[in-house]
């Protein structure tokens, strides 16, 4: 939640560096660039203006004939946005991954079919990674969104191999040692080449 | 309408202890403007899958049928005929002759086969157009890019009627930017009433099919299908 809360707050002050907006109008320029990959509710958005005002990022103006507030970048919003754009994103950042954990523990609870549980995800993966590149080719969409829907197709695809990766891994481990399990944190090593 | 069909289909090489069973048992139907592709490590079968579905190779036992015709059951003379009208190969090595120019290499199997050099000529100038290689037609294959030479051998692999294209890893050593566009062009083929069976060992280039056969061993191991189910077919 907290970096759900970060990046958009960050994506909103990136769209008020190009000039002051109301918060439909931030809405609407958040998925024009990222796609419907994130839709965001309105009240996600006002929420954010506020923390941010409070952050002193940005600044309420004027009220619109329709009774909107137009918010401003402040000079710290601005010096945010730059720090933002010049930091690398800490994957220590991301969520607990469940796949890898019911793996771990597939390999550690008595009695379950460690392949089986990686075959089934690999077919629910393999369907997922054809999905997300059906829906990125129905699209049509400009460089931003292509890259976005891009995004959701590599991490799919790392999936894909990881999966794979642990097939090998399981398959040659229960040869070599008469059915000895590795543990699931060996780290990827290369693919095959073709 | 089905186009490709294998039933129970074996592929035993050598004899005795040399004996390699490259493909077990495998099934599989393709459609009328379906992409269905083979995934599966090296050794597991995918090249031998796509021979033996293009009348490249026989099986040891079951069958193979193209367009309705058992392979089997074929005179010599009209599997060759069916090969080379109704089905298109693109092989891992592109197998371009280096002293002929881009239009010349795509014309060169239609020669082959009899069709006069005017018209052939003008079935591999279409065929260039559509994958955007016309300004390229002069060019010799060491004078354009990897990814350009891919989409040669595509075109000569799709000249004139041909309803079936099977291609063996046609992404190669591409950058994904231009294996995508392999695949789009593969798509746009299917689209347009083609067949295409395409064996990659990547899951990127797979993920364009709307089925997808994982060989593990010569058997398939397991496999989805979007065709029948455009989205929600997830087993989640
Ligand atoms: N002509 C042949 N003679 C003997 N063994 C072969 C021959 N062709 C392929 N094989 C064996 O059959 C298996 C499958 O090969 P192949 O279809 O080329 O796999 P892939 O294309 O998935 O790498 C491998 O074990 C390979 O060594
Ligand atoms: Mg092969």
């Amino acid at each position: 939640m907290h970096t759900e809360y970060m990046s958009i707050r960050h994506g909103l002050l990136a769209l008020l560096s190009g000039g002051p907006r109301h918060g439909y109008q931030l809405r609407a320029d958040f998925e024009a660039s990222t796609g419907a990959t994130w839709p965001l509710n309105i009240g996600q958005v006002y929420t954010t203006l506020s923390r941010m005002e409070r952050d002193g990022l940005v600044t309420p103006g004027e009220t619109d004939e329709q009774g909107r507030v137009v918010y401003s970048i402040t000079e710290a919003g601005r010096a945010e946005t730059t720090r933002w754009f010049s930091t690398p994103v800490a994957r220590s950042d991301r969520p607990r991954d469940e796949l890898v954990i019911k793996l771990a523990m597939a390999l550690t609870a008595p009695g379950v079919d460690v392949a089986a549980v990686v075959r089934l995800q690999r077919t629910a993966t393999m369907r997922a990674l054809q999905q997300a590149t059906k829906a990125k080719h129905a699209a049509r969409a400009g460089t931003a969104q292509r890259l976005v829907a891009d995004s959701a197709i590599f991490q799919i695809e790392a999936e894909q191999r990881w999966l794979d990766h642990c097939e090998t891994v399981l398959a040659s481990s229960s040869e070599a040692h008469g059915g000895s399990r590795p543990g699931p944190h060996d780290p990827p090593s290369q693919e095959e080449s073709p | 309408m089905t186009v490709l069909q294998l039933d129970a289909v074996t592929r035993v090489h050598g004899a005795g202890d040399n004996t390699v069973h490259a493909l077990r048992e495998v099934s599989l139907t393709a459609a009328t403007g379906e992409l269905v592709a083979v995934m599966g490590p090296s050794g597991s079968g995918k090249s031998t899958l796509l021979n033996v579905a293009g009348g490249l190779d026989r099986p040891t036992s079951g069958t193979v049928a193209v367009e309705g015709a058992d392979l089997s059951t074929l005179r010599l003379r009209d599997l060759v005929a069916l090969r080379r009208r109704h089905i298109g190969y693109v092989f891992q090595d592109l197998n371009l002759i280096p002293s002929l120019n881009v239009i010349e290499n795509v014309m060169l199997p239609h020669e082959l086969d009899g069709v006069r050099r005017a018209t052939a000529k003008k079935q591999a100038a279409s065929a260039l157009a559509e994958i955007g290689l016309a300004h390229m037609a002069a060019r010799y294959p060491d004078e354009i890019s990897g990814g350009q030479r891919q989409r040669v051998a595509i075109a000569r692999a799709l000249v004139g009627e041909r309803r079936l294209l099977l291609a063996d890893e046609p992404t190669g050593a591409l950058d994904s930017a231009a294996g995508d566009d392999i695949l789009a062009l593969l798509r746009s083929r299917c689209e347009a009433g083609a067949t295409v069976l395409l064996v990659t060992h990547e899951a990127r280039y797979a993920a364009w099919a709307d089925k997808v056969v994982f060989l593990r061993d010569g058997a398939i191991a397991d496999s989805t299908d979007l065709s029948s189910d455009g989205s929600a077919a997830s087993a989640r």
